[in-house]
């Protein structure tokens, strides 16, 4: 399954990244760290590397390495904003539980 | 969950850099630590398991500090050297202690606030309370494995100003970082989340071991605003206990007992009040110094019949504050039990009973306002940042700004909450106005010259408008570490200007209070004062009205009443001259009155130039 975007997210990466002046696109996996497992990562992307996976969606294209895809294959990113605060949410349907915090979760 | 930003590659943070922050409930009876671990908030145990710490601290011969149940334990051989319920003598004077001459201690009258002469020397109530601050702190560190960023201390929703600043130092002195006082009864309701919940009134009963608090809190836009507080400072679960013991004296048929006696039934009272709270009967067994035996057996309706009164007692403050917040008791969205002695099944009925609704209890009622603390001081220590602030200061003096004529119109009143946001709509004074002078004050004087200036700055750019049209929104903003942002917008044009200050900066705590006294002490001055600037200006504006008029449509008036309205006007001024409140607006009203037909003939001929030219199928 492939990994996508909303087209919110999407306004937004391209946003950020005109702003930001390079990049290539965006990068999506995850770490084992947290109380909880895994914590996701989100990154520009300057130089891919040589294993990574990339997939296109609204325009924007969003990297991934093959172990983390195992994590978050499917999910959808989405840019969401609540009460003052905006940022990326990842719709991920492989996660089982999240830590109280949300920062971490497990599959 | 967390709402996630793009990070430079390989840049990513690592989730759960946390920053050691605690909540502590400094108690009058019991104080505890608690701290937000993997996202929840838990009370911290000292080494033996215990939560609560006792609020006493035993000052040894050797020199040394005992605080908690060792120094409880030598309450009653070393009462002058052991320091119980210090929190109610927090930047207290000694004429603000009636009892103080009832109590085992021997004050000294300090500055501003007693001091205690123990063997350690004099303490004032801050060191003591700083050496149960850091009794806590040494147990937060050694639990969470690390220094602490910093704390949230909670006080009494009524503490003044001088007893919040004392707690203050207290944490000061005991190393912690103060990151807010935190009321007591909000640190109860966050715990609850009601913070997460829908606006509306809670109320808050806290029922401790020696007071009695009930708060009236208002929740809009995620902030809590005391609305009002009520209490019994010499009620609560110790009450309950001595009622048990007075019924023990009477059905063993007991008198004349020694202190250590005394002190073992007591403890027994307090057993069985608290097994009473699961069991329908509690029995009671205890050994007399005498070597006399005591077997006893009180069952739930006889506790509930001799201790209904004191119930009943809590009842009449809450009615109180419900009155002060001019609130009925259909109001309330909901209600927050705090207070080991909460746990009674009969108090929680009658609390249920008085407000027609369940309380909310699944929470420890002892550990529900550290909790809160810890809670907010998550927030605060920066471990989640996707939280909306709260409430939890407040600020000492109003500010506002300077109108015409030298008055403050004051926007944001004292004792408000931060952060705050307010907003008030001002307009131009003169016709074709394009600019305006904001002048940021603070003080709680009516005269801009007896307040203290904070800021100016202008907004210019106004289209030019008839006086009084434009519509100029001044806003003033308080983040929640007190730093005030105002902001001015013309409605029209959007034009905008704005400053950032810090309102408390080079004031210290006696300027502050300086200024307060100040401003009792010239009520009436002040008052006086206003009525003739306001007077003044009304006067003024409606002189250059009439000019302005005359210069017009002069032409609509004859030779003698052109001849009164000219005298009017020169009988105002010189009213104006004379600074007579009185007399000034006599002569405005009555320069009102002669220019009446004039107002209504230039009203006539507008109406018909408007319609000049026009049919009437078109209107």
């Amino acid at each position: 399954m492939p990994i996508t975007l909303t087209e919110s997210a999407a306004l937004h990466v391209q946003n950020t990244l005109q702003r930001r002046g390079k990049g290539l696109g965006l990068r999506l996996g995850v770490r084992t760290s947290g109380c909880s497992g895994m914590a996701y990562k989100l990154e520009f992307v300057d130089q891919p590397a040589e294993d990574d996976i990339s997939f296109e969606c609204h325009g924007v294209t969003l990297f991934t390495d093959a172990k983390s895809l195992v994590y978050i294959d499917g999910t959808e990113l989405d840019f969401v904003r609540e009460g003052l605060n905006e940022g990326f949410k990842f719709n991920n349907p492989n996660v089982k539980n999240e830590c109280g915090c949300g920062e971490s979760f497990n599959v | 969950m967390a709402l996630l930003q793009i990070a430079e590659p390989g840049l990513s943070t690592a989730p759960h850099q946390h920053r050691l922050a605690v909540g502590i409930d400094l108690g009058t009876t019991h104080s505890l630590v608690a701290s937000v671990r993997s996202g929840i908030a838990s009370a911290l145990p000292d080494a033996r398991g215990r939560v609560l710490l006792p609020s006493v601290v035993h000052y040894r011969e050797d020199q040394g500090v005992d605080v908690g149940y060792d120094a409880r334990a030598c309450q009653t051989q070393d009462p002058h050297n052991t320091i119980v319920s210090v929190k109610r003598f927090m930047g207290r004077g000694l004429a603000d202690l009636p009892d103080a001459s009832s109590l085992p201690y021997q004050f000294v009258d300090g500055p501003g606030m007693v001091e205690l002469q123990t063997r350690a020397g004099r303490k004032s109530p801050v060191q003591i309370s700083a050496d149960i601050l850091k009794a806590l702190k040494i147990r937060a560190e050694a639990t969470l494995g690390g220094e602490l960023t910093g704390a949230v201390i909670t006080v009494p929703a009524y503490f003044d100003d001088a007893q919040r600043q004392a707690t203050k130092d207290a944490a000061k002195l005991a190393g912690l970082n103060v990151l807010r006082l935190l009321n007591e009864p909000t640190a109860a309701a966050i715990a609850y989340g009601l913070d997460n919940a829908s606006e509306g009134v809670y109320a808050v009963y806290d029922l401790g071991g020696g007071t009695f608090d009930i708060s009236i809190l208002k929740l809009s836009r995620g902030v809590f605003e005391v609305l009002a507080t009520s209490g019994d400072s010499a009620l609560g679960g110790d009450d309950f206990d001595q009622r048990i013991f007075c019924w023990m004296l009477q059905t063993a048929n007991l008198s004349q007992l020694s202190d250590s006696d005394t002190r073992l039934l007591l403890t027994h009272a307090r057993t069985a009040k608290e097994s009473l709270t699961e069991h329908e009967e509690a029995l009671i067994q205890a050994v007399l110094s005498d070597g006399r035996w005591i077997e006893l057996t009180l069952t739930q309706d006889l506790f509930n019949d001799m201790t209904k009164t004191l119930v009943e007692k809590t009842l009449l403050p809450v009615r109180r504050a419900l009155r002060d917040a001019r609130l009925q008791v259909g109001d309330i969205k909901g209600v927050v039990l705090v207070g080991g002695a909460t746990r009674m099944p009969h108090i929680r009925k009658a609390v249920a009973e008085f407000f027609g609704q369940t309380p909310l209890t699944n929470l420890d009622p002892d550990q529900v306002v550290a909790l809160g603390a810890a809670m907010q001081a998550n927030v605060l220590a920066g471990n989640k940042v996707d939280d909306d602030w709260l409430l939890l200061d407040v600020i000492p003096l109003s500010l506002g700004l300077e109108t015409m004529g030298g008055l403050v119109e004051k926007v944001i009143p004292r004792n408000s909450t931060i952060p705050t946001a307010r907003a008030q709509e001002f307009t131009t004074f003169k016709d074709g106005q394009t600019a305006m002078a904001i002048h940021v004050v603070q003080g709680e004087r009516e005269l801009v010259s007896d307040c203290r200036s904070l800021a100016r700055f202008e907004l210019r750019g106004i289209p030019p408008m008839v006086a009084g049209a434009a519509r100029i929104r001044v806003s003033f903003q308080i983040d929640a570490d007190g730093l005030l942002s105002v902001s001015a917008r013309e409605l029209s044009s959007g034009v905008e200007a704005s400053i950032s200050v810090k309102p408390s900066y080079g004031l210290t705590d006696e300027q502050i209070a300086h200024m307060l006294t100040d401003s009792l002490s010239h009520v009436k001055d002040d008052i006086a004062a206003r009525k003739l600037r306001e007077a003044i200006i009304d006067a003024e504006s409606l002189i250059a009205t009439t000019e302005n008029a005359l210069q017009a449509d002069g032409d609509l008036l004859a030779g003698e009443e052109r001849s009164r309205i000219d005298n009017a006007i020169a009988a105002l001024r010189s009213a104006i001259t004379a600074q007579a409140t009185v007399a000034i607006n006599q002569a405005t009203s009555r320069l009102n009155t002669v220019t009446g037909d004039f107002a209504a003939a230039r009203m006539d001929r507008n109406i018909r130039r408007a319609l000049a030219g026009q049919k009437i199928t078109d209107l």
